[in-house]
């Protein structure tokens, strides 16, 4: 399907984006669309400080001594990498910049249940992210982003008190965000938008808000107890002052391990729309679709301890967290299996978005298959903490989280801008990130079965890891140049762009059925819904029954 | 340039082909079923792209489907999981008349202790086919005793002891690395294995040494003045230590503890923690006054009293491979 031409209407609509002007409007808003650009903007900065670092970071490895940068300098950089695109650009990325503009669109409401709380989310988020620059700026943080303790609490001499403390006021907005979604998924649906109806991706979107107000506390806290016993001296984790290094192990992945939920659940999101949209289908086993949202949010709470099998935890307990892990990867591979089944007997399109998604099923499958050997006790305490682990992390957080991501922003970037982006720059793109991300990622699977460790500023002494370390290096730059690219013609599309009419793929979906750009409130009358989700037979039927419209 | 392009680990313990058997059959597995979905994806995005005037075949979906893709990968994941299992269960169980080296980790090195005495740093150097097991700890941070060589990994933590045994196969020098992040020279604190034949070993085993460990540990025991309280005979004030090494320890509050080297260690630094039955808390703590050096040769000692083959520290390697071994031990 190729995008309509413009449609003829006229060019200034009255909408979101130009309702109102001036700073005052943007920074005082309660829209939630408004918003949504604002954390676009934010995410968006931090996407690439975060991919500086690690532009840094696979600069240094390509040549095994510690050249480039010295071995505080680089324990920095990995760590502030992972602070930043953890939990200011992977956490937030989907649920605050299109979650926040499409799930009261989805629904057929206005906005969400809290406008204000809303606002008051971005600007947590904003503090927290200041503070963590505010921290980078000043001499940083080196103790990784996990934080680990006694180091983190009796030994690093870098900024672990600010660098906490950022992260715990940013986790607020992560736990607003979350409870300001299933409070408007529960009581703001319109007439006829049942659960059953619901698009997947508000299913997944509900399941990460679940996460999101469980998890996020848990993580609070444990940093709370990190700057006490830092600041304060009080014995928690420290051995010395009658600690246990484990608890905090276990409190930190408590929290950390459901994150990774956080950020592919909405991905698959995203993707289940785009597979269906390009399919023209329904999708294949709609409900075990939904509720394995759901059963990955509940399992992803009981494996966190699948992250210290090597660490000194009972034989016993590492045979329960392995056994648990196997159970929440069978609701991700039905997931799959299901995405796989929908393109059977589509009428499959090769838009852009379709490719980020096709991206993302290849780059997720990989990501998840490698997760069972992490799971897998006899085959973790060889690959635990090696570059097996990072090429495994890599390939859900970034392979598929930010696949997800980005074919999201293509689809729904229409929607958004109301105009139209290149789609030749947009396939290129797609293809550029998925040959870059494999030749970054890939050769580090090699290199942690070598057992090269992770957080190694040199490895002079190990001269037979350079090889693959190259490889992954010259993918990096490549990666590098995929990322950018959407980002200039996002930016470009929005002076020179054609005009998006308001439904350019075809797609169902209430947020296609208003004007694009919307207006403040997405639609002119609330709608009123009486047909099934990716009711594609209908949209394409040749001769149109009556098709039922919002407005 | 390729002879510096291994994609391969050396292979040197008896632990290592099994984590490699069972690392390739989970290649296979996932290889089969990457296969599958590529190759499905591919195939129903070729066959079933748009054409003008073809409309897509609507299909709910399928229980019976659902169930099939939701079962068998189970039962895979099932088979997986028992494997991994063993291989793990093994590694972590030491067999009982193992040799024991005492590790300690610290930023940013390795302190390596032979029962026999011999000490070394950075280095540790074992004889081919015999067992060794490694009764680690750290003196700040933690840090992770790895061998890719043996396939074989355990974080040291401070505050405790973690185990971990090998037994290597083949001489040769391997690398040790520390794979817990710990600070600034975290990619220093790098050091060597070297597996030499029986030969050799006891040739470099007679070199100069202090004596074995368990001496040092009964100087250090009779200079502490433990020996006043803790006598031979029973009578006095403290519990006698002869014979008590692996054997279950009835305490005050009415548990039963087994005697392993971190309760013997617990008992040195916190002594008030899990006291004896029937006798006063009146021991000091030595948590400062004592290295982590010293309290390894503490409990050397205390282990030597009780000698191989008294009841409940008898051999029995193989029983010991199938089961869970004593209490804190095999952490």
């Amino acid at each position: 399907m190729s995008m309509a031409t413009s449609t003829g209407q006229p060019v200034e609509r009255e909408n979101y984006l130009n309702k109102h002007y001036g700073v005052g409007s943007w920074l005082l808003t309660t829209d939630h669309k408004r918003i949504a650009l604002l954390y676009l903007i934010s995410i968006t900065f931090f996407f690439f400080i975060g991919g500086f670092f690690a532009l840094l970071i696979r600069l240094e490895l390509l040549t095994p001594a510690s050249d480039l940068v010295q071995a505080d300098t680089y324990n920095k950089l990995f760590t502030m990498h992972g602070q930043v695109m953890v939990f200011f650009f992977l956490i937030p990325s989907i649920p605050a910049v299109l979650g926040n503009f499409l799930v009261p669109m989805m629904i057929g409401a206005k906005d969400l249940a809290f406008p204000r709380i809303n606002l008051l989310s971005w600007y947590l988020y904003i503090i927290g992210g200041l503070m963590m620059l505010h921290c980078m700026l000043t001499g940083g943080v080196d103790t990784g982003w996990t934080f680990y303790t006694p180091f983190s609490t009796a030994f690093s001499n870098t900024k672990v008190i600010e660098a906490g403390l950022a992260i715990f006021v940013a986790g607020f907005s992560s736990i607003l965000t979350g409870l300001n979604f299933i409070v408007t998924i529960h009581r703001m649906r319109a007439p006829g938008m049942t659960w059953t109806r619901l698009p997947l991706f508000i299913w997944a979107h509900y399941a990460t808000s679940i996460i999101q107000v469980l998890g996020t506390p848990v993580v609070a806290i444990t940093l709370v107890l990190v700057v006490a016993e830092r600041a304060l001296h009080l014995g928690i984790f420290d051995p010395k002052l009658g600690g246990d290094p484990l608890l905090f192990q276990h409190l930190f992945w408590f929290y950390s391990h459901p994150a990774v939920y956080i950020m592919i659940l909405p991905s698959m999101g995203v993707v289940t729309e785009i597979i269906a949209c390009f399919s023209r289908k329904r999708i294949f086993g709609y409900s075990f679709v939904a509720l394995s949202s759901i059963a990955i949010a509940v399992f992803g709470f009981l494996v966190w301890a699948h992250h210290m099998f090597v660490a000194g935890i009972s034989v016993y307990a590492a045979l329960v967290f392995s056994i648990l892990s196997y159970a929440v990867a069978v609701p991700s591979a039905v997931k799959v299996f299901n995405w796989t089944a929908t393109l059977y007997k589509g009428s499959v399109h090769y838009d852009a978005p379709m490719l980020y998604a096709f991206g993302f099923l290849g780059l997720f499958t990989i990501g998840g298959l490698t997760g069972l050997f992490l799971a897998c006790l006899g085959v973790d305490m060889h690959v635990h903490d090696t570059y097996f682990v990072i090429a495994h992390f890599h390939y859900i957080m970034v392979g598929g989280a930010l696949m997800g991501y980005l074919g999201g922003m293509h689809f729904w970037w229409p929607k958004i801008s109301g105009k139209l982006y290149p789609e030749g720059w947009a396939r290129l793109a797609a293809l550029i990130v998925f040959i870059g991300f494999n030749l970054t990622f890939f050769p580090q699977f090699l290199l942690g079965y070598l057992g090269m460790p992770r957080r190694y500023a040199d490895y002079s002494h190990m001269p037979e890891f350079q090889i693959l370390n190259v490889f992954s290096t010259a993918g990096s730059t490549v990666l590098g140049v995929g990322y950018l690219l959407p980002m200039i013609y996002f930016l470009w599309s929005m002076r020179y762009g054609k005009p998006a009419p308001d439904n350019p793929w075809n797609a169902a979906g209430l947020e296609w059925k208003t004007q694009s750009p919307p207006t403040t409130f997405n639609f002119e009358e609330e709608p009123v819904v009486t047909w099934e989700a990716y009711n594609y037979e209908e949209i394409d039927a040749p001769h149109p029954q009556e098709v039922p419209v919002a407005r | 340039m390729f002879d510096n392009f291994p994609l391969w680990p050396q292979r040197a313990s008896s632990t290592a082909g099994n984590v490699d058997a069972l690392f390739i059959f989970l290649v296979i597995v996932s290889g089969l079923m990457t296969l599958l979905i590529f190759t499905a994806v591919v195939y129903f995005a070729a066959r079933f792209r748009h054409r003008k005037g073809v409309l897509a075949e609507q299909i709910e979906g399928s229980v019976p489907l659902e169930l099939t893709w939701s079962i068998i990968p189970l039962g895979v994941f099932m088979v997986i999981f028992a494997w991994g299992a063993v291989v793990y269960f093994h590694s972590r169980t030491p067999p009982r008349d193992a040799t024991e080296v005492y590790v300690v980790g610290k930023q940013w090195m390795w302190k390596l202790e032979h029962a026999e005495g011999q000490r070394e740093i950075n280095e540790l150097h074992v004889p081919v086919g015999r067992d060794v097991k490694l009764i680690m700890t750290s003196q700040d941070v933690i840090h992770s005793f790895f061998v890719p060589a043996f396939r074989m990994k355990q974080d040291v933590v401070p505050g405790r002891y973690t185990v971990a045994w090998f037994r290597a196969t083949k001489s040769g020098t391997y690398h040790l690395f520390c794979s817990q992040y710990c600070g600034t020279q975290h990619s220093g604190m790098i050091g060597s294995i070297i597996v030499m034949e029986p030969a050799q070993y006891e040739a470099w085993m007679s070199g100069g040494t202090t004596g074995p460990l368990s001496a040092t540990g009964e100087k250090i025991f009779s200079e502490l003045g433990c020996v006043t309280c803790h006598r031979m005979d029973s009578q006095g004030r403290g519990p006698s230590l002869q014979g008590v090494f692996g054997k279950p320890v009835a305490l005050e509050d009415g548990r039963t503890v087994t005697a392993d080297e971190n309760y013997i260690r617990e008992c040195i630094l916190d002594p008030g923690a899990r006291r004896v039955k029937g006798f006063q808390p009146i021991m000091p703590t030595f948590q400062g006054l004592v290295t982590d050096e010293q309290v390894n040769a503490l409990v050397a000692y205390v282990k030597a009293l009780s000698p191989p083959g008294t009841a409940g520290t008898a051999t029995k390697t193989a029983a010991a491979a199938a089961t869970p071994g004593q209490g804190n031990q095999v952490q």
